[in-house]
């Protein structure tokens, strides 16, 4: 049986967005600057994608700029806030622990261009709390960034409490929609949200491509010089295969959103009953409040990098935030910022499940999971001091 | 590529002398802090000469294959040629190890060391 359950990672292209690439690629070859019929007609299906997917988010065509994917919509939004802020003498940023490294690298980056930077503390079930968000607001608070679902836990934010409070306080709110966008609905204007980053292969879209929405009336600052293409603000020739593959895999995934959660959270849960079994396991992050397609687990005694290779030989794809699959010696920081300490982090398991999942192959999972740590135990040193009582359990 | 070399998954996948020793002559445990590695080697020795030899491991599959391959280099081996063991004998043994996965092999190194002065120092009490 071969499962891909790392959808988190990237997902399966859709093959609707298959076929609109092919023929995009056959039939609109043509530069959507040039002015004769075939750069026009690449053109109007350059606008025709930017109309479809802004009026899934419930946006204006306009506010979507395209770019090579969500880690550069991030950094451009970061940028575009901390330039308008600083020059309003506005240098303080709030965001969250948890944030994937596109935001913390550039917040990084930032902080040594003299930014302050607070990060909230995302507690024990992964989300934040607003009364937190609201003491750390101060009058030189240039932005907020949120992320509305995490990558690893799959927790979600309170996205529009956020951007309501951040409205009302008149200060920037940016949210890395990353895993959320085709997978939970968005409406920008309902949740206030002012920028937002999207990448097309999380739902089903090609991958280098993605975009950054832009609420109207915000100066975007440019990370890429050199031409005219969105609106003078992403300058480079469109990518417009993918741009249009993207278009058409959001349609798909906005179409089959609400049956999709159904689905994927029934065999979630099935998943974490099945899981929980493990002596000595427990859910990372809210049970309720995730991602349909998220389940991520930490298994005591255990380390996750042998766990992901034993269950690849046996068909499973998935993923750890174990500190040997970093190629950096850390654990994962989202798992560290959740209170699960260094050795729990280490055996912890990631799946994410796609809506092609079934309910035979979330038992196969199960199954395969229990005997792989089952037999990963037989020879940890660290089991066997838990099991004799020399080192105490943390995961009861 | 493969992220490992077919040695490194053979020793992965069917580890050598695993389990433990009762009433093992040296026992020593080595981790590593920062990536939470930990192996643990059980020696038994007749006449300084290693006769059987098992291991533990909470780790990595480098480190499980690393911890694998050492047990096999010393095994038969008199106690002052198995302490001259490096952990680069071990990651060529393997036919290499990944730049960021060394340290695996320098955990069983120190791992059998361990064991190693353990034994000593038994002997020599």
């Amino acid at each position: 049986m071969e499962i891909y359950a790392d959808n988190a990672a990237t997902t399966k292209m859709s093959d609707a967005a298959i076929a609109v690439m092919t023929d995009a690629m056959k039939n609109y070859y043509g530069n959507p600057s040039s002015l004769y019929l075939k750069g026009q007609r690449a053109k109007e299906k350059l606008e025709q994608a930017r109309l479809e997917i802004a009026d899934i988010i419930n946006a204006e065509p306009r506010e979507i700029i395209f770019t090579s994917g969500g880690s550069e919509a991030d950094n451009q939004a970061l940028l575009t806030a901390a330039l308008l802020g600083g020059k309003k003498g506005k240098r303080h940023v709030i965001s969250t622990a948890f944030e994937h490294h596109a935001i913390l690298h550039t917040l990084k980056k930032l902080e040594k261009n003299g930014f302050e930077i607070t990060l909230l503390p995302v507690h024990e079930n992964g989300i934040i709390r607003l009364s937190e968000l609201e003491d750390a607001m101060r009058e030189d608070t240039c932005l907020v960034t949120v992320m509305t679902a995490n990558n690893e836990i799959g927790t979600i934010q309170p996205v529009s409490e956020i951007g309501a409070l951040c409205r009302k306080k008149g200060i920037l709110f940016h949210t890395d929609a990353v895993q959320a966008v085709g997978h939970i609905p968005i409406d920008v204007k309902a949740q206030s949200i002012d920028m937002l980053s999207a990448s097309a292969h999380k739902f089903h879209g090609p991958k280098g491509t993605g975009f950054l929405y832009c609420r109207r009336g915000i100066a975007l600052s440019n990370l890429i010089e050199g031409g005219a293409q969105e609106r003078g603000k992403r300058a480079g020739t469109e990518n417009l295969p993918a741009i249009m593959g993207m278009a058409a895999a959001l349609r798909e995934s906005a179409e089959g959103m609400e049956a999709h959660n159904a689905h994927k959270a029934a065999v979630r849960d099935h998943l974490i009953r099945g899981l929980s079994q493990i002596p000595h396991s427990a859910l990372n992050g809210d049970p309720s409040e995730r991602l349909s397609g998220n389940v991520n687990f930490s298994f005591e005694g255990i380390e996750g990098e042998s766990l992901l290779i034993l269950l690849d030989r046996r068909g499973i794809c998935a993923s750890s935030g174990s500190a040997c699959t970093s190629g950096s010696l850390d654990p994962s920081h989202v798992l560290l910022s959740i209170g699960r300490i260094h050795d729990v982090a280490h055996g912890s398991l990631r799946l994410t499940i796609g809506e092609d999942i079934t309910l035979e192959q979330a038992d196969y999972i199960i199954k395969n999971v229990k005997e792989v740590v089952e037999y990963l135990r037989s020879f940890s040193p660290v089991w066997r001091d838990l099991m004799s009582g020399k080192r105490e359990f943390i995961l009861k | 590529m493969a992220l490992y070399s077919d040695k490194v998954m053979d020793h992965f996948m069917n580890p050598r002398n695993v389990g433990i020793i009762e009433n093992a002559d040296g026992i020593g445990e080595a981790g590593n802090a920062k990536c939470g590695d930990i192996m643990k080697m059980y020696l038994k020795i007749d006449d300084d000469v290693i006769t059987d030899v098992k291991f533990e491991t909470f780790g990595c599959a480098s480190a499980i294959a690393s911890s694998s391959m050492a047990t096999e280099l010393i095994k038969g081996q008199r106690v002052e040629d198995a302490m001259k063991l490096t952990n680069k004998a071990v990651a060529e043994a393997l036919d290499g190890l990944p730049e960021y996965k060394m340290h695996c092999s320098v955990l069983a190194e120190e791992a059998i060391e361990a064991a190693l002065k353990d034994y000593q120092s038994k002997k020599n009490s």
